[in-house]
Protein backbone atom coordinates (compact mmCIF):
# COMPACT_ATOMS: atom_id res chain seq x y z
CA UNK A 1 0.00 0.00 0.00
CA UNK A 2 1.55 3.19 -0.89
CA UNK A 3 2.14 5.40 2.20
CA UNK A 4 2.86 8.43 0.57
CA UNK A 5 0.40 11.35 -0.23
CA UNK A 6 1.39 13.18 -3.26
CA UNK A 7 3.81 15.97 -2.45
CA UNK A 8 1.57 18.67 -4.37
CA UNK A 9 -1.42 17.67 -1.48
CA UNK A 10 1.49 17.57 0.94
CA UNK A 11 2.01 20.94 -0.14
CA UNK A 12 -1.91 22.91 -0.26
CA UNK A 13 -2.30 21.07 2.77
CA UNK A 14 0.41 23.12 4.91
CA UNK A 15 0.19 25.93 2.57
CA UNK A 16 -3.51 25.90 4.24
CA UNK A 17 -2.69 25.32 7.21
CA UNK A 18 0.11 28.22 7.25
CA UNK A 19 -2.14 31.10 6.06
CA UNK A 20 -4.82 29.84 8.73
CA UNK A 21 -1.92 30.75 11.52
CA UNK A 22 -0.86 33.91 9.90
CA UNK A 23 -3.57 36.45 12.01
CA UNK A 24 -2.04 34.90 15.12
CA UNK A 25 1.32 35.11 13.79
CA UNK A 26 0.67 38.97 13.57
CA UNK A 27 -0.57 39.32 16.87
CA UNK A 28 2.58 37.34 18.45
CA UNK A 29 4.77 39.27 16.38
CA UNK A 30 2.69 42.61 17.26
CA UNK A 31 3.08 41.68 20.92
CA UNK A 32 6.72 40.86 20.69
CA UNK A 33 7.69 44.03 18.93
CA UNK A 34 5.09 46.50 19.64
CA UNK A 35 5.36 47.89 15.71
CA UNK A 36 2.68 46.81 13.35
CA UNK A 37 4.99 47.37 10.29
CA UNK A 38 8.14 45.27 12.27
CA UNK A 39 5.66 42.60 13.24
CA UNK A 40 4.51 42.24 9.67
CA UNK A 41 7.92 41.90 7.96
CA UNK A 42 8.29 39.18 10.56
CA UNK A 43 5.05 37.63 9.62
CA UNK A 44 6.22 37.22 6.50
CA UNK A 45 9.58 36.11 6.71
CA UNK A 46 8.73 33.85 9.31
CA UNK A 47 5.72 32.61 6.32
CA UNK A 48 8.92 32.05 4.21
CA UNK A 49 10.91 30.66 6.45
CA UNK A 50 8.35 27.91 7.67
CA UNK A 51 7.64 26.93 3.79
CA UNK A 52 10.74 27.05 2.93
CA UNK A 53 11.23 24.37 5.81
CA UNK A 54 8.08 22.58 5.11
CA UNK A 55 9.93 19.28 4.58
CA UNK A 56 10.97 19.33 7.86
CA UNK A 57 7.24 20.04 9.48
CA UNK A 58 5.94 16.58 10.43
CA UNK A 59 1.97 16.43 9.89
CA UNK A 60 0.15 16.18 13.03
CA UNK A 61 2.13 19.20 14.54
CA UNK A 62 1.37 22.10 16.01
CA UNK A 63 1.42 24.49 13.16
CA UNK A 64 1.05 27.32 15.15
CA UNK A 65 3.57 25.94 18.07
CA UNK A 66 5.56 25.68 15.02
CA UNK A 67 5.99 28.74 13.27
CA UNK A 68 5.74 30.98 16.36
CA UNK A 69 9.26 29.14 17.46
CA UNK A 70 10.34 30.14 14.30
CA UNK A 71 9.32 34.12 14.16
CA UNK A 72 10.54 34.04 18.22
CA UNK A 73 14.11 32.96 16.96
CA UNK A 74 13.91 35.42 13.86
CA UNK A 75 12.55 37.77 15.86
CA UNK A 76 15.53 37.48 18.25
CA UNK A 77 18.08 37.62 15.77
CA UNK A 78 16.70 40.38 14.30
CA UNK A 79 17.35 42.18 17.45
CA UNK A 80 20.79 41.14 17.30
CA UNK A 81 21.17 42.54 14.45
CA UNK A 82 19.91 46.01 14.89
CA UNK A 83 21.41 46.12 17.92
CA UNK A 84 24.73 45.72 16.41
CA UNK A 85 23.95 47.84 13.62
CA UNK A 86 23.05 50.83 15.76
CA UNK A 87 24.74 50.04 18.35
CA UNK A 88 21.75 50.72 21.01
CA UNK A 89 21.28 48.84 24.08
CA UNK A 90 18.29 46.49 24.21
CA UNK A 91 16.72 48.97 26.95
CA UNK A 92 17.19 51.87 24.63
CA UNK A 93 15.62 49.94 21.55
CA UNK A 94 12.74 48.86 24.07
CA UNK A 95 11.68 52.31 24.85
CA UNK A 96 11.58 53.33 21.30
CA UNK A 97 9.43 50.74 20.42
CA UNK A 98 7.04 51.62 23.38
CA UNK A 99 7.30 55.01 22.09
CA UNK A 100 6.18 54.31 18.83
CA UNK A 101 3.37 51.62 19.38
CA UNK A 102 -0.18 51.99 19.42
CA UNK A 103 -0.63 55.32 17.84
CA UNK A 104 -4.15 54.79 16.76
CA UNK A 105 -5.45 52.00 19.48
CA UNK A 106 -8.28 52.65 22.17
CA UNK A 107 -6.68 54.34 25.24
CA UNK A 108 -7.27 51.13 27.26
CA UNK A 109 -5.59 48.67 24.78
CA UNK A 110 -2.70 51.49 24.59
CA UNK A 111 -2.11 51.47 28.22
CA UNK A 112 -2.27 47.42 27.99
CA UNK A 113 0.32 47.30 25.36
CA UNK A 114 2.75 50.22 27.03
CA UNK A 115 2.67 48.25 30.16
CA UNK A 116 3.42 44.94 28.40
CA UNK A 117 6.30 46.89 26.61
CA UNK A 118 7.64 47.33 30.08
CA UNK A 119 8.20 44.08 31.04
CA UNK A 120 11.25 42.15 30.26
CA UNK A 121 11.60 40.87 27.07
CA UNK A 122 11.41 36.99 28.18
CA UNK A 123 8.18 37.67 30.34
CA UNK A 124 6.83 39.92 27.94
CA UNK A 125 7.20 36.92 24.99
CA UNK A 126 5.68 34.60 28.35
CA UNK A 127 2.76 36.25 28.91
CA UNK A 128 2.14 36.62 25.49
CA UNK A 129 2.36 32.68 24.84
CA UNK A 130 0.33 31.71 28.01
CA UNK A 131 -1.85 34.91 28.84
CA UNK A 132 -2.95 36.04 25.07
CA UNK A 133 -2.11 33.26 22.53
CA UNK A 134 -3.72 29.97 25.05
CA UNK A 135 -0.51 28.01 24.94
CA UNK A 136 0.04 25.08 27.34
CA UNK A 137 2.78 25.84 29.67
CA UNK A 138 4.62 22.89 27.51
CA UNK A 139 4.19 24.31 24.53
CA UNK A 140 5.37 27.77 25.72
CA UNK A 141 8.56 26.23 27.11
CA UNK A 142 9.31 24.38 23.53
CA UNK A 143 8.32 27.79 21.78
CA UNK A 144 10.89 29.56 23.90
CA UNK A 145 13.25 26.73 24.05
CA UNK A 146 13.27 26.87 27.95
CA UNK A 147 12.42 24.78 30.38
CA UNK A 148 8.81 24.38 32.12
CA UNK A 149 9.30 25.30 34.89
CA UNK A 150 11.48 28.42 33.93
CA UNK A 151 7.88 29.21 31.34
CA UNK A 152 6.16 29.41 34.56
CA UNK A 153 8.14 31.75 36.46
CA UNK A 154 8.49 34.10 34.06
CA UNK A 155 4.70 34.02 33.15
CA UNK A 156 4.35 34.52 37.04
CA UNK A 157 6.82 37.02 37.66
CA UNK A 158 4.78 39.03 34.20
CA UNK A 159 1.83 38.96 35.56
CA UNK A 160 2.68 40.48 38.75
CA UNK A 161 4.40 43.11 36.86
CA UNK A 162 1.47 44.24 35.19
CA UNK A 163 -0.86 44.36 38.19
CA UNK A 164 1.68 46.01 39.49
CA UNK A 165 2.17 48.33 36.97
CA UNK A 166 -1.67 48.81 35.27
CA UNK A 167 -3.16 48.87 38.91
CA UNK A 168 -0.69 50.16 41.05
CA UNK A 169 1.69 52.61 39.25
CA UNK A 170 0.09 55.34 37.19
CA UNK A 171 3.30 57.50 37.46
CA UNK A 172 4.97 54.26 35.36
CA UNK A 173 2.40 55.24 32.47
CA UNK A 174 2.82 58.66 32.09
CA UNK A 175 5.19 58.67 29.49
CA UNK A 176 3.19 59.31 26.60
CA UNK A 177 -0.14 59.48 27.98
CA UNK A 178 -0.16 63.14 29.34
CA UNK B 1 -9.34 27.22 15.21
CA UNK B 2 -10.40 30.20 15.36
CA UNK B 3 -10.09 30.89 19.22
CA UNK B 4 -6.98 31.93 20.05
CA UNK B 5 -6.59 28.91 22.57
CA UNK B 6 -7.75 26.20 21.15
CA UNK B 7 -4.56 24.29 20.95
CA UNK B 8 -3.17 21.23 22.98
CA UNK B 9 -5.32 18.34 24.43
CA UNK B 10 -8.55 19.24 26.32
CA UNK B 11 -8.42 18.80 30.02
CA UNK B 12 -4.25 18.60 30.40
CA UNK B 13 -3.64 19.99 33.80
CA UNK B 14 -0.44 19.49 35.03
CA UNK B 15 -0.60 20.27 38.54
CA UNK B 16 0.28 23.89 38.15
CA UNK B 17 0.79 25.71 41.67
CA UNK B 18 -1.49 28.20 43.05
CA UNK B 19 -1.11 31.35 41.45
CA UNK B 20 0.21 30.11 38.38
CA UNK B 21 -2.62 28.15 37.00
CA UNK B 22 -5.00 30.36 34.77
CA UNK B 23 -7.88 32.03 37.19
CA UNK B 24 -11.45 31.64 36.07
CA UNK B 25 -12.01 34.07 33.58
CA UNK B 26 -14.75 36.14 35.52
CA UNK B 27 -12.39 35.98 38.86
CA UNK B 28 -9.26 36.98 36.40
CA UNK B 29 -7.56 40.73 36.97
CA UNK B 30 -9.12 43.05 34.45
CA UNK B 31 -5.27 42.89 32.73
CA UNK B 32 -5.54 39.86 31.33
CA UNK B 33 -8.79 40.10 29.21
CA UNK B 34 -7.28 43.52 28.42
CA UNK B 35 -4.51 41.02 27.03
CA UNK B 36 -6.62 38.99 24.90
CA UNK B 37 -8.43 41.66 23.76
CA UNK B 38 -5.36 43.55 22.54
CA UNK B 39 -3.88 40.31 21.00
CA UNK B 40 -7.13 39.11 19.55
CA UNK B 41 -8.05 42.91 18.14
CA UNK B 42 -5.01 42.05 15.78
CA UNK B 43 -5.71 38.38 14.92
CA UNK B 44 -8.89 39.54 13.75
CA UNK B 45 -7.45 42.40 11.30
CA UNK B 46 -8.09 41.54 7.65
CA UNK B 47 -4.49 41.17 6.50
CA UNK B 48 -2.81 43.92 5.05
CA UNK B 49 -2.62 44.37 1.58
CA UNK B 50 1.12 43.33 1.62
CA UNK B 51 0.35 39.92 2.48
CA UNK B 52 -0.73 39.02 -1.26
CA UNK B 53 2.97 39.07 -2.27
CA UNK B 54 3.64 37.02 0.90
CA UNK B 55 0.50 34.59 -0.83
CA UNK B 56 2.12 34.48 -4.89
CA UNK B 57 5.38 33.83 -3.11
CA UNK B 58 4.10 30.53 -1.72
CA UNK B 59 2.71 29.69 -4.88
CA UNK B 60 5.54 30.89 -6.91
CA UNK B 61 7.65 28.60 -5.15
CA UNK B 62 6.68 24.94 -5.59
CA UNK B 63 9.89 24.35 -7.93
CA UNK B 64 12.33 25.12 -5.00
Amino acid sequence: MPERIKPSQTDESFRQELLSVLPHLRAFARGLCGRADFADDLVQETAVKAWTARERYQAGTNMRAWTFAILRNHYLSELRRNKRQTDLDEGAAERMLVMDADQEAPLHLGDMEQALHQLAAERREAVLLIGASGFSYEEAAEIAGCPVGTMKSRVARARADLARILDGEPQALSARTG
Amino acid sequence: MNRPNGSGPAGKVQGLPPGIETPPKDGEPGWASGLRKLYNSVVEEPLPDSFQDLLKKLDDSDDA
